[in-house]
């Protein structure tokens, strides 16, 4: 099963419930991978931890043009959708722009005269860790300067989903936003578990991916953190939406300690721990309702 | 003109709120929320007499059915796998297409087109100390980067024609490409944190892409005492960095409340520590080159 943890906002809490989640599924004895698809500000590591098992590099394919086969027609620049070949017919200067390609091999196809060949260019790691005999952890990272996170994401959800162990429990800690990489870390998800917080902040980027994942058509249910700040407008909206609320964490100083030292709240505080086996619980219900 | 943008890296760190407060500090302002996923400033700012413009962020391919031989051709190309066959017919993933028009271009039937992907929108509109412009992209789509670039160069516009001479850019979370959109060619950049694990972490790694820009950053520490032995080891490494800390902001909770009044938190409760000390922070970045 496939859980991802996303938000419009950032800072709601993600990493907080992803790694929480995650600790007590391994608590309870079940077979859990975390996988840190937010490649770009990967935090996960930063809570749990452990003995790192493997690390791939991952790179995207980047067009090379040989100036001395080219004839430069233009015909390469004319097939980038993306703006990556910067091109002067009158002064023969045709460049690759490495960072705004796509990797789609459409100037490949477009030269007719062998003068592109491509070239590996790394983007970043996934990397294992291995937590306990039923528990890793997955993580996404770019290289500082990458552009599009988006291939990594898929690199190392694909290693997670691909894993043959029964009832294993995929938790997906997703970026912020709704764009590109949202969508990467959702689209294998079976379960969506929004996290918010009951500010308009919180309620209009909630609304914006409530309106993303209903287009996906992916089931999701709402998890409402730092309770108590703000109003009680997403309750009431949530209800007219009919919006499952999964549970409620409240405005604490203790949590934002025990979180900003890099602490699983579930571990230190047994009432917590409850809360989210709960949590688990619920998400299982939603699932397979 | 000088061009401020404000980031984090990690999100919910409070970028916008004191976006907010600079935007409603100084007269004839022109702010640019450059956080196109999931824009908030609009909600304090309530900008009027908004000016809306269509932005195009790519383009998605259809196939259709009845031109269609089953070649397989376009599934061999397509290095994004948003094409695949099943049910007697080749499918198009329009979550997967990243819009390269390759397979438009090598299909032999003719049997794929392209269509243009144009829900998302740039804003302008006026607020009580200036303009502000922002955008909406659709959710799922792409090209963040572009519609950042575009914010940006409206905003430099405005400012020229009001004879602004700075602009504010509220950057989104992140380091990928609407963040490295957020920073080029910017005058200064203000990295707001927080001292948490996570935060301390993000605020290094959007440092070191800053690093690779001309351009001088600035730290500032919200919510600092909520971890006080975490703010001082930001503050030292920061110090050790050459890296100004130019402001500590206390964890408020009226900052909240402002919120829910559309109001910003200088606006709101003016005297306290709070807007006094962002007050000192706006005075200090204005002012130093």
């Amino acid at each position: 099963m496939n859980i991802a943890i996303a938000s419009g906002k950032g800072g709601t809490g993600k990493t907080f419930v992803s790694t929480n989640l995650f600790w007590v599924i391994q608590h309870e004895g079940f077979p859990v991978t975390i996988v840190d698809c937010d490649a770009e500000e990967p935090n996960v590591t930063e809570f749990i931890t452990g003995e790192v098992l493997a690390d791939r590099t991952i790179s995207q394919i980047i067009p090379v043009i040989n100036p001395e086969q080219c004839v430069f027609c233009g015909k390469c620049q004319e097939y980038c959708s993306y703006n990556a070949i910067i091109f002067l017919p009158s002064s023969h200067f045709i460049q690759v722009i490495e960072d705004l390609c796509h990797d789609c091999g459409a100037c490949l196809v477009a030269c007719k005269y062998g003068a592109i060949t491509e070239k590996k260019k790394k983007i970043g790691i996934v990397r294992n860790l291995f937590f306990n005999c039923h528990a890793q952890i997955i993580e996404s990272r770019t290289e500082i300067g990458v552009y599009s996170s988006v291939p990594l994401i898929k690199e190392a959800i694909k290693e997670a989903v691909n894993d043959p162990t029964e009832n294993l429990f995929n938790i997906l800690d997703s970026p912020p936003g709704i764009s590109c990489p949202f969508i990467a870390t959702v689209d294998k998800a079976d379960y969506v578990v929004l996290v918010t917080e009951p500010t308009p902040f919180g309620l209009n980027d909630l609304k914006l991916s409530v309106e993303t994942l209903k287009h996906l058509e992916k089931p999701f249910g709402v998890l409402v953190n730092r309770a108590k700040l703000g109003n009680l407008e997403v309750y009431d909206w949530l209800q007219e939406n009919s919006i499952p609320l999964l549970l409620s964490i409240p405005m604490d100083r203790e949590i934002a300690r025990i979180y900003s030292e890099g602490h699983i709240l579930a571990e230190e505080q047994p009432a917590y721990r409850d809360l989210f086996v709960e949590l688990f619980r619920r998400i299982k219900k939603q699932v397979n309702a | 003109m000088t061009e401020i943008a404000i980031l984090s890296g990690k999100g919910g760190t409070g970028k916008t709120s004191l976006s907010a407060a600079f935007a409603t500090i100084g007269e004839n302002m022109v702010v640019a929320d450059c956080d196109v996923d999931a824009a908030n400033l609009h909600l304090i700012l309530h900008p009027e007499n908004y000016v809306e413009e269509r932005f195009i962020t790519g383009y998605k391919a259809v196939i259709h059915d009845n031109f269609c031989t089953l070649c397989g051709i376009c599934i061999n190309y397509c290095r994004f796998d948003a094409i695949t066959k099943g049910d007697g017919k080749v499918i198009i993933s329009n979550i997967s297409c990243d819009g390269c028009k390759l397979c438009e271009r090598i299909c032999p039937s003719h049997a794929i087109s392209m269509i243009p992907s144009d829900k998302s929108r740039w804003l302008i509109g006026d607020y009580r100390n200036g303009k502000m412009i922002h955008a909406r992209l659709e959710p799922g789509e792409e090209n963040s980067g572009k519609l950042v670039n575009v914010v940006r160069e409206q905003a430099r516009r405005i400012a020229k024609e009001t004879n602004c001479k700075t602009i504010i850019i509220d950057g989104p979370p992140g380091t990928g490409c609407p963040a490295i959109s957020s920073v080029t060619g910017t005058d200064k950049v203000i990295i707001v944190t927080e001292p948490s694990k996570s935060g301390f972490h993000d605020m290094k790694r959007i440092l070191e892409l800053v690093a690779g820009f001309k351009v001088k950053p600035y730290v500032v520490i919200n919510k600092y005492d909520l971890n006080r032995e975490l703010t001082h080891r930001i503050e030292s490494w920061c110090e050790e960095q050459q890296i100004p800390v130019i402001g500590k902001i206390l964890f408020f909770a009226p900052v909240v409340e402002a919120m829910l009044e559309s109001k910003s938190i200088t606006e709101w409760l003016p005297d306290s520590e709070v807007s006094r000390e962002i007050h000192s922070i706006y005075h200090f970045i204005m002012t130093h080159e």
